[in-house]
């Protein structure tokens, strides 16, 4: 409804001034009352500004901010664009700062003490020390494969009835069985494991040393210890390289998927095709269906960075500003995605289908913020690296954990800013194409 | 009886005809699920393959440089960079050149020698925390197994302890097998969802659902008609990915087929209810879509398909027993990888069943709601 009336009061005040110079537009009467009359005071006042300059920008200002009214207006009340543009990102948000998590905490772990000596005993206390797992002693085997057929266990600590025996030879042998099933979990409670059931015999090197007289430790060979040092991330939780990715996703949401969308609505019912044939120009709708969602981009931006700071205390070593100005850069980008594929397709179905397997899935899949594109094929790395979304990942996530690189910042910001310009001017050729 | 067959046939045939008419939507059918089956076969991977590393050697011993031929002989670690200083670590950890910095310091050989502790510096690039812990896991176990080969040597041997590990149902601990199967039953929701919530929108948009209404057709044999064309769609995709993980990433299927087919067809029609409820509480054709996207979202998060929900807090895991998702992904894993029988995953059909039991007549009361 709201639009109809818009368009209505957008034209009157803009026509005069698009065929002659803005000054001649102030005696021509109004035609609808009150609504157009401020309307026409705008138009007189950029007609005035421009007197001696081109008729088209005369009127551009004036124009450009009723159409942005026009679009701000549709948007609020449009409660399902406000939904994906307000709530989404909300409820993303929350589930990814607490719901998703890849770190293994007190994962339950059975262990078959077929060989209850003190020595297996001392092996296994190692395991009680990791807060990543936390061991339960069965006796008998035959329980315990139950336990792990229903999944009440994560992995089973087989402790064999000769085992004391084989290590006062010199060589004894444990059997650990995991469950394959969630492949990256079972992968990191196995090398927990192995960690804490190899500790003994560094322990055991350790108090041998002690024991012994100072020549025959000499005539032995020392031990390698590693020493981790987990930088930019100390806490090592997932929650602080997921927390900063999402901003990424969120404004992929906003610019490309939701943008696209309304956008091939317009083009769907020909409401866009009405603005086409009124004086308004191909760059000045575009500019004014670019602020509305620029905007909303914005405020999500602005909920992931409240939410990390204080929700999440996500600590940030990198400039506010750089990360404020490298987001509205990757924001251009998604709006010339989300623009440029509502401009091809004209089909809101098909439109929303294209955006969420072009831009909304690799930013999820491709871009580094699940999966560590260092892991991936040749093939699918090249993909990644096509992607906008790959470097505006890497530069948040750098300017969050790790502070100002600035080579890094240069370029990807140039790249960024590459990607902005050229999608931008291509969905403008598009527009302007199809408009002919 | 046969009545009532017949108008649910004709019903099929006009929803089916009406979806593959459409160029558009017989490519968006098909297309996708095989493009993502195949990227996300290749790209979801938590296995380290590919890690660079630089090395900061201040001892110059032959000990560190036969650690160092180790890790260069792993396959998955390769040197991008040798460092002289220490000042240079943070530039190569800083611009992302390096997961990490192997330090090995000056008194490496002495200490090593004396038969004390030598400790090795792992500087680790933790703004990826999960790959940089799987590193560090990695390099600890060359490092045992170095320890290993340097105490066979001493003269009194050490006690020492083989751990052999093996995994169950995912010998090499593929995060590509359980992802698969996973996307069996996630794909094909993506698309069932969108599909049957749109069914009702386009009709009510286009004015012809009204029509379809003022048909001898009851409520309910409309929702019916509606349902299935969507349903053995969803079932088509769920046989696409299927075939995409067992012939070309060869991942063994452990289950029997009817087993598998059993529970995705209770999940697709759960999965359909849900698509037809908002199908009818939507006025248009966008309403039906950002609905259905909103929905979307937090079921795939919360299915356990991209991190477990084991690892989620309590109360998100009580949330997660609503979603149907989470139900049919445990059960296509368990089918497919470990091989259980229909009564081992009973405890995911029922609660599919109660869902479908939920939303389909809901649907089917919202239809007749919306007509009064």
């Amino acid at each position: 409804m709201n639009k109809s009336d818009s368009k209505l009061d957008g034209r009157p005040g803009s026509k005069p001034d698009d065929k002659s110079n803005g000054a001649l537009s102030l005696p021509k009467p109004p035609g609808n009352p009150p609504e157009s009359a401020s309307r026409k005071r705008e138009g007189g006042a950029g007609g005035s500004r421009g007197t001696g300059g081109p008729g088209g920008l005369a009127g551009f200002w004036p124009r450009l901010a009723s159409l942005t009214r026009k679009e701000i207006r549709q948007l609020l009340r449009d409660p399902g664009s406000l939904a994906i543009g307000i709530g989404l990102p909300l409820v993303l948000i929350l589930i990814f700062g607490f719901g998703l998590s890849l770190d293994v905490r007190n994962a339950p772990v059975a262990v078959v003490l077929e060989d209850p000596s003190p020595m297996a005993v001392d092996v296994i206390a190692g395991l009680e020390l990791s807060p990543y797992i936390s061991p339960v002693v069965v006796i008998s085997m035959h329980d315990t494969e139950r336990l792990m057929l229903e999944r009440k266990v994560d992995a089973i600590v087989r402790v064999p009835s000769d085992f004391s025996r084989n290590l006062a030879a010199g060589d004894a042998r444990l059997q650990v069985l995991v469950h394959g099933t969630e492949a990256s979990r079972a992968l990191i409670i196995r090398s927990y494991l192995n960690l804490a059931l190899s500790q003994w015999t560094q322990r055991q090197a350790e108090r041998g040393r002690m024991a012994e007289p100072a020549a025959a430790a000499a005539s032995r060979t020392g031990m390698v210890v590693p020493v981790e040092r987990m930088w930019f991330n100390a806490a090592n939780t997932s929650t602080w390289y997921l927390v900063p990715g999402l901003i990424v996703l969120i404004m992929t949401l906003v610019g490309a998927f939701l943008t696209a969308m309304v956008m091939a609505r317009e083009w769907e019912r020909g409401t866009l095709e009405a603005l086409f044939v009124s004086p308004v120009r191909p760059n000045e709708i575009l500019l004014a269906k670019i602020i509305p969602y620029f905007l909303m981009g914005m405020l999500g931006l602005g909920m992931c960075l409240v939410a990390a700071q204080f929700l999440f205390e996500v600590p940030m070593y990198g400039s506010l500003l750089i990360l404020l100005g490298s987001s509205m850069l990757y924001l251009l980008v998604a709006l010339g995605i989300g623009l440029l594929i509502s401009s091809v397709t004209r089909n809101q179905f098909l439109a929303s289908q294209v955006a969420l397997l072009s831009s909304f899935m690799p930013a999820l899949m491709l871009s580094g913020f699940m999966f560590d594109l260092r892991n991936v094929p040749v093939v699918i790395q090249w993909i990644g690296k096509a992607l906008p979304a790959t470097y505006f990942m890497e530069l948040i996530r750098t300017l969050y954990l790790a502070g100002n690189v600035w080579p890094l910042i240069f370029k990807n910001c140039a790249i960024l800013a590459t990607y902005a310009i050229s999608l931008l001017a291509l969905a403008r050729l598009v527009t302007r194409k199809r408009l002919d | 009886m046969l009545d009532f067959l017949r108008r649910i046939a004709s019903l099929c045939r006009k929803e089916l005809l009406a979806i593959f008419k459409d160029p558009a939507n017989r490519v968006i059918l098909i297309v996708p699920s095989l493009v993502e089956s195949f990227l996300f076969g290749y790209a979801a991977t938590y296995d380290l393959t590919n890690v660079p590393y630089a090395l900061l050697d201040q001892s110059g011993g032959i000990h560190a440089a036969e650690l160092v031929a180790r890790l260069d002989g792993s396959g998955v670690f390769h040197r991008a960079a040798t460092l002289r200083t220490q000042k240079e670590i943070a530039d190569v950890i800083d611009a992302g050149k390096a997961l990490v910095v192997v330090q090995i310091g000056q008194r490496f050989e002495q200490q090593l020698n004396e038969g004390g502790m030598a400790p090795v510096q792992l500087i680790l690039d933790a703004r990826n925390s999960n790959t940089a812990g799987s590193a560090a896991a990695y390099i600890g176990g060359i490092i045992e197994g170095y320890n290993a080969t340097l105490q066979s040597g001493a003269a009194p041997p050490l006690p020492q302890i083989t751990v052999e590990s093996r995994a169950w149902y995912n010998p090499n601990l593929e995060t590509r097998w359980n992802l698969l199967p996973g996307l069996i039953a996630s794909l094909s929701m993506i698309q069932t969802l969108m599909l049957s919530a749109l069914s009702v929108a386009r009709e009510r948009e286009n004015g012809t659902f009204d029509q379809l209404l003022v048909t001898p057709f009851s409520p309910m044999e409309v929702m019916i008609g509606k349902a299935i064309p969507s349903i053995m769609i969803g079932l088509t995709q769920s046989t696409i990915v299927m075939m995409v993980a067992l012939f070309w990433f060869r991942i063994p299927m452990a289950g029997s087929l009817v087993t598998l087919y059993t529970g995705l067809t209770l999940f697709t029609v759960a999965s359909v209810g849900l698509g037809l409820s908002i199908s009818a509480v939507s006025a248009n054709m966008q309403q039906a879509m950002l609905y259905t996207f909103m929905l979307i979202m937090p079921l795939i998060l919360l299915s356990g398909l991209a991190t477990p929900v084991r690892n989620m807090p309590e109360f998100l895991q009580i949330a997660t027993l609503i979603n149907p998702l989470r139900f049919a992904i445990d059960l296509v894993q368990r089918v497919y990888l470990e091989g259980v029988g229909l009564l081992t995953v009973i405890h995911d059909l029922i609660p599919l069943l109660i869902i479908s039991a939920i939303t389909l007549p809901l649907a089917a009361w919202l239809f007749r709601h919306r007509l009064l």
